[in-house]
């Protein structure tokens, strides 16, 4: 094989729930992904990061606002300041959100019921290391299963995003009282994401769509090439 | 010292569990306006000096408490031994 695999870290934290999925999918994608223990304050050598699902620290006070705090999650903050590549799925969405690293917040879905089911989605942004490989306007079906996924931010914030073509995802369809249907957003350098529906659980086709594979396979061939580059 | 925040939905946030009580209030009969479900952290300070001691609170409050986006907070501060 000509090209490495990139070296893809999943930050594993006490109820972490999708953490094994994420390393699996990567690897599929050909990425060697292994899990990185949220107690480290230092990264291995590492070409993309990902914040799995799940309910780190039992989602108490705010979902992600204790992870946020995890000794990784200093060193993931500096990795993103140096341009690394980040992406938070579900609850690492939450905690990037909390951490300052993503704009706006997560809350209660507005129907205050636990939504677990295939939605589709629409890719809004494709100028994006995590969009590389979807056409702008492309429909994906991705599975979403969270209580706690709906993005807010105030108009004026939504405004600056959508104007500086933030807003990657979006929900083609009614899922869960999201600002404008988000359902991910890029931070201003466009080296970090976050996303609430699970692309890790959309990579075989087996159950259902393979849709999930557009994003974590952009991610895998940008976390190559930049590797390649930095070699 | 002990310190009791409040913590509430800002003005204008959706609210779900507040809509939910206030419609299950409704339904038993009440007359009521808006419902609105924030949370109460009790904590017991080191802290003996008021001013000092809401400083830390705040900070508290700014760090992790509270997200200043959704939220606002209050603080009430209690000698030990009163209500």
């Amino acid at each position: 094989m000509s090209s490495p695999q990139p070296r893809v870290g999943v930050i594993q934290f006490p109820g972490s729930q999708d953490d094994r999925d994420a390393v699996w999918a990567l690897a599929a994608l050909d990425a060697e992904a292994f899990l990185v223990w949220h107690a480290e304050a230092e990264l291995p050598d590492l070409d993309a990061v990902v914040l799995p699902g799940g309910f780190s620290y039992g989602d108490y006070l705010r979902c992600g606002a204790i992870a946020r705090f995890s000794p990784a999650m200093a060193a993931v903050a500096e990795f993103a300041a140096d341009g690394g590549l980040v992406l938070g799925i579900c609850n690492g969405f939450q905690i990037l959100c909390e951490a300052g690293l993503l704009p706006g917040v997560l809350r209660p879905n507005a129907s205050l019921t636990f939504t677990c089911r295939d939605v589709r989605l629409r890719v809004e942004c494709v100028d994006t290391p995590f969009t590389t490989r979807c056409a702008s306007g492309q429909e994906l079906v991705i599975p979403v299963k969270n209580g706690e996924g709906c993005w807010f931010a105030d108009e004026n914030l939504y405004a600056e995003l959508e104007s500086r073509g933030q807003i990657v995802l979006r929900y083609a369809e009614p899922v869960n009282g999201s600002v404008h249907d988000v359902a991910g957003v890029v931070n201003e350098q466009g080296n970090v994401l976050g996303l609430m529906p699970h692309p890790e659980h959309a990579v075989d086709p087996l159950l259902g769509s393979p849709d999930g594979a557009f994003i974590l396979a952009s991610l895998v061939e940008s976390a190559r090439e930049r590797a390649l580059h930095l070699v | 010292m002990r310190a009791t925040v409040l913590v509430r939905p800002k003005e204008g946030i959706l609210d779900p569990q507040g809509e939910a009580v206030e419609g299950a209030l409704r339904q038993l009969g009440f007359s009521i306006g808006d419902a609105r479900i924030g949370r109460v952290v009790d904590l017991q300070l080191d802290e003996s000096d008021q001013a000092a001691a809401r400083a830390a609170v705040e900070r508290m409050c700014e760090q992790l408490l509270a997200n200043p986006l959704i939220e606002s907070y209050e603080i009430e501060l209690h000698e030990n031994g009163t209500a």
